[in-house]
């Protein structure tokens, strides 16, 4: 697999942290029928940083940034962990073996045939070596388009 | 006390005189020794000699803030720098300063003695023990009123800024009986004394000598009812020497400028012409004894008014009124000069920074903060928190280097900074009256 297969666009967006924000973007989304498949919100005493897949993440970034705010959006893995104690300890300990350095991770809310699927952002030089590796350990990871659909 | 009764209470035509002989004697020197000064003295048609009454004295040109920074560093010096022993500065409207040079007769013969004045102004004697927490260093407050305390014969206790606890302390322990600060910082001490149980009464100051920023008659209520003391205003700006402007006597009925040294007028700000004696207008000031930086019609854009009747306490000096106001959008922060637009320069030169930013200004306790919200831009975004905040502390340690004061930095989403039309509303001032 190439990591323009895998890489899944994440959308993320800067909000102050004043009340309403994140209601509004969601509210946003769901306007355009978008739909939030998965989300983590990274937090400072001034402002936050809201990580999202969505089904539609290019249509997701443009209806947002119509709305003003501030958006991105970066190439994060989506990796089958077995859901069993110790599942997700043993791929990070072969990621760490090569010293592929995880900046963030969160996980969806739904399971595939028994396997958690987290979301992994690793450093941009460092996908090809860390999807060689995962294919190596035998960890599944999933296709942009699959995670759009789950 | 009157300090130099000679000069202090001198007959007011005698003093007119003299002043008309030190204009003129001022303008002839920068005509000589000042290239900018002769070209728009020049400009104007304007030879020394023609100064023959102070009415003569509208005819000469302004010196504003920008030409300060047209002519930094040493421009309108008007002695070579090596006959200087002292440097102060002051915030410019841009990054550069403004550079005040001082002679070693400027230094003795006018400044420590138009502080000494101000000192007997706030009821000092060579008797007294001087706290004096201004802050040390290019502010002209803290040297300003050490080398006046030490010619009136003060036991000067060079505290500058800071440690409050400390502060206490060596007031009650060295027996201070004038203190000197801005008059927040006279509040946080009467604040900090009363958080940690520090019974005022164990200090024995009699008077207060508070300026560098406006305060009110509530201010002035509070830090006399809680210190103990008898608060006098004092008033004085970089850029005609510092403190030892004009000072406020025992009548607290204006501060006497010192004008034998530093002519005052005020003019109205939109025309540049000068107004009757007692009209409100900005305050212009002229140095007639200076050596080294001796600036002509300064605007200070501070708004007063000058009362010319003899003063309750024998004093012929006329009195301005405490400062109502500035004609220009500097902000006075801890005592500080800031202008908007040395922040908005810091700002345009972060590349990933967009020009829209606000100013909140607010107050803890009896001390301002600022802050600088700044739009995140889309070169400046990224889903790493890290990073953002990497950008948020490069702004500030820019802002707190530039300024000479902690910035709090503040990025907030785009376009959540009002859009005015025309000039843009960048400050708000949440801080209430001290």
């Amino acid at each position: 697999m190439t990591a323009g297969e895998v890489l899944c666009k994440q959308v993320s967006v800067f909000l102050e942290n004043k009340s309403g924000r994140l209601a509004e973007v969601c509210q946003t989304l769901g306007r355009a029928e978008i739909n939030i498949r998965a989300l983590c919100i990274a937090d400072t005493s001034d402002f936050g940083i809201l990580r999202l897949i969505v089904d539609q993440p290019d249509e997701a970034v443009a209806v947002l940034q119509a709305e003003g705010f501030s958006v991105g959006s970066t190439g994060v893995l989506a990796l089958r962990i077995p859901d069993r104690p110790g599942g997700l300890g043993t791929v990070l300990g072969q990621l760490q073996e090569e010293d592929v350095n995880v900046e963030y991770m969160y996980a969806f809310f739904i399971t595939i045939a028994g396997d958690a699927v987290v979301l992994f952002k690793v450093e941009d030089p460092m996908v090809d070596t860390t999807l060689a590796l995962l294919e190596r350990a035998g960890v599944k990871v999933l296709t942009a388009e699959e995670v759009y659909r789950l | 006390m009157i300090w130099d009764p000679y000069y202090e209470c001198m007959d007011p035509e005698e003093r007119t005189k003299l002043q008309v002989r030190r204009l003129r004697e001022t303008v002839a020197r920068l005509n000589v020794n000042v290239p900018w000064y002769r070209d728009r003295f020049a400009e104007k048609g304007i030879e020394p000699g023609d100064i023959k009454s102070l009415d003569d004295l509208r005819h000469l040109p302004f010196t504003t803030k920008d030409d300060l920074r047209e002519t930094y560093p040493l421009g309108l010096f008007a002695v070579p720098p090596e006959e200087c022993v002292r440097i102060h500065a002051s915030s410019g409207t841009t990054g550069k300063p403004i550079i005040a040079g001082y002679t070693r007769d400027d230094i003795t013969n006018v400044w420590a003695e138009t502080i000494a004045r101000t000192i007997a102004c706030g009821g000092g004697t060579s008797h007294d023990v001087l706290h004096n927490a201004y802050g040390y260093g290019l502010f002209t407050g803290g040297l300003g009123l050490h080398y006046g305390g030490e010619l009136m014969g003060c036991l000067v206790i060079p505290a500058s800024g800071g440690n409050t606890e400390r502060q206490l302390m060596l007031m009650e322990d060295l027996g201070s009986t004038i203190l000197c600060c801005t008059p927040s910082y006279a509040l946080t001490i009467a604040d900090v004394a009363e958080n940690i149980g520090f019974d005022l009464s164990r200090i024995k100051l009699k008077s207060g000598l508070f300026g560098a920023e406006p305060w009110s008659d509530s201010a002035r209520e509070s830090i006399e009812e809680r210190l103990g003391l008898s608060a006098h205003d004092i008033y004085g700006l970089t850029e005609v020497i510092g403190p030892g402007v004009a000072g406020e006597c025992e009548a607290k009925a204006g501060l006497h400028v010192y004008d034998d040294h530093f002519i005052p007028e005020v003019i109205d700000p939109d025309s540049g012409e000068p107004l009757p004696p007692g009209e409100k207008g900005e305050l212009v000031l002229t140095c007639i004894t200076k050596r080294a930086f001796p600036i002509i019609r300064f605007r200070t854009r501070d708004i007063t008014r000058l009362d010319y009747e003899t003063c309750a306490c024998g004093r012929t000096q006329p009195r301005m009124e405490r400062i109502t106001g500035r004609t220009d959008d500097m902000l006075i922060i801890r005592g500080v000069n800031v202008f908007p637009s040395q922040i908005e320069e810091v700002l345009l030169r972060i590349e990933e920074v967009e020009p829209h930013y606000q100013l909140v200004l607010t107050r803890e306790g009896h001390l301002d903060n600022l802050e600088v919200q700044v739009e995140v831009s889309p070169a400046m975004f990224s889903d790493e928190v890290r990073k953002l905040e990497a950008i948020e502390d490069r702004i500030r340690e820019r802002l707190s280097s530039a300024l000479g004061i902690r910035v709090g930095v503040k990025l907030v989403e785009p376009r959540s900074i009002e859009r005015s039309i025309g000039k843009a509303k960048r400050v708000i001032d949440k801080r209430e009256e001290v």
